[in-house]
């Protein structure tokens, strides 16, 4: 019988919740790397039982650490994020060029083939990789040395390259998105990447057809269909159905289009989940109801999904990577929230119930299917 | 015996109690402490001084003897009570929040 583990990074630690494919029943364990911020934990989709955790920390900085055993006990790896080459400034806040320095890792993609190969995106924006299981890590430097990449500014919560998609048809495409610049492509597995923005709009930017300089909180891909994208961004919710070429707005009847995650059933490609948050100003669900949107139609039209989620008195956020969708069917749908709730739907979001309800704020939410 | 003193967090990382004892050759000062120390528990590379500068990391100090070394050259001498180990060497994480 199928499982799910649902890996939580939290600001005070991991956690991994495991399940059968029922979904009701919940074993809780953690917190791994008690008192460390965990900004994220995936496993690799070659290897499940091989993790990968981005732990920090503003004291210690970076350690990256593995499991083998499926989170059971973890080891540190590389930790040493250096640049390549020459590094030239980006844009400050106040528009002064400032020097490039790495913060922290904020995601860690696995490649889909290889456990010891991973793809991490990484605060000031690059992405590095590995294919030593995290022993050592190189830069990809094609993308911070992009011919834009000086003119690129961070937005409140750091110049951070938060999501990177690998396309499952041809490895050698991927995205990567940089909060305050916007959606980069590479075709040629990662030496050159080029921005795809073009679509968006962003009333924080004087020129509305910038080629950077648009705030992506997120974009999702589902495999069966890698050329169509689907985005939030800072306000709009978006979607590409020619791998970035051009973007057209679906956000229609949402009650706002500012959030942070979007993802796709894993059944369904066009049934897409948002979380819309009150604005860029109030980081809180509208109305003190927490409501995940469904759409089954790609965008556009939305349905409030409320069967077990509090509608009263709630003010929480829901950070960028923090839901996911597991691979049964029907399809599992959990997130986790700045309150240290993580919900779970069995039923691609008809019903929620929560898993935990007071963990540390919640960062990154990943789930694996397993056999 | 030098006896090293860490912050709570940097004990669970390298998976150590309060206290790691380091034998060391004079002259003993911050360098060869930290130098040894990365090298007996090499998850703390980078943890407390940048990998590449060998800077302090900016929310870190150093104490020994009650007076703070955090700025003071790394190759200087520590004081006679530490390298006898009858003083710790004192790596602390600044008090930051509120």
């Amino acid at each position: 019988m199928s499982k799910v583990r649902v890996l939580v990074g939290t600001r005070k630690g991991a956690f991994v919740l495991s399940s059968d494919a029922s979904r009701k029943k919940w074993k809780v364990e953690g917190p791994q790397f008690a008192g460390w911020e965990i900004y994220h934990v995936k496993g690799s989709p070659a290897n499940p039982d091989r993790l990968y955790a981005s732990q920090s920390s503003s004291w210690f900085g970076q350690v990256i650490n593995r499991s083998e055993e499926g989170g059971k006990t973890w080891a540190p790896v590389g930790n040493q994020f250096a640049y390549e080459g020459e590094v030239g400034p980006h844009t400050w806040y106040d528009g002064s060029p400032h020097p490039y320095e790495f913060k922290r890792v904020w995601h860690l993609e696995p490649s889909l083939n290889d456990p010891d190969t991973v793809y991490a995106g990484v605060e000031d924006a690059a992405i590095f990789k590995t294919t030593d299981a995290g022993q050592t890590w190189n830069e990809l430097p094609g993308l911070r040395t992009h011919r834009t990449a000086s003119g690129w500014a961070p937005g409140a919560g750091g110049l951070c390259l938060h999501t990177i998609l690998v396309d499952p048809k041809n490895h050698d495409r991927m995205y990567g998105a940089i909060s305050s610049a916007g959606v980069f492509r590479t075709d040629d597995a990662g030496k050159t990447w080029e921005p795809i923005n073009r679509g968006l709009r962003s009333n924080h930017i004087p020129d509305q057809d910038a080629e950077v300089g648009h705030c992506v909180h997120r974009i999702a891909m589902h495999p069966s269909r890698p050329n169509v994208l689907f985005m939030q961004k800072h306000w709009d919710v978006m979607r590409t159905d020619n791998g970035g070429e051009s973007w057209h707005e679906i956000s229609g009847d949402l009650p706002t289009d500012f959030g942070f995650v979007v993802d796709i059933n894993a059944n369904e490609p066009d049934t897409v989940y948002v979380i819309p948050i009150t604005s860029d100003s109030l980081h809180y669900v509208p109305d003190g109801k927490l409501r995940v949107y469904r759409s089954k139609s790609g965008g556009n039209e939305w349905e409030a999904l409320t069967n077990g989620l509090p509608q009263k008195d709630c003010y929480v956020n829901v950070l960028r990577d923090a839901m996911a969708v597991d691979a049964l069917d029907p399809c599992g749908v959990y997130f986790g929230t700045s309150g240290g709730q993580v919900y779970a739907s069995p039923d691609g979001g008809d019903t929620w119930a929560p898993i935990v309800h007071d963990l540390p704020g919640v960062l990154s939410v990943e789930v694996q299917t397993l056999a | 015996m030098i006896q090293v003193v860490l912050p709570a967090n940097l004990r669970t990382l390298a998976g150590v109690g309060r206290v790691v004892e380091l034998e060391l050759t004079a002259p003993v000062t911050q360098r060869s402490i930290l130098d040894a120390l990365e090298s007996s528990h090499p998850a703390l590379r980078g943890t407390i001084r940048d990998m590449t500068t060998k800077r302090r990391r900016p929310m870190i100090r150093f104490f020994a003897c009650e007076e703070d070394w955090s700025d003071a050259s790394p190759d200087a001498p520590l004081p006679d009570d530490v390298v006898a180990g009858k003083e710790p060497f004192l790596i602390v994480g600044a008090i930051a929040g509120g």
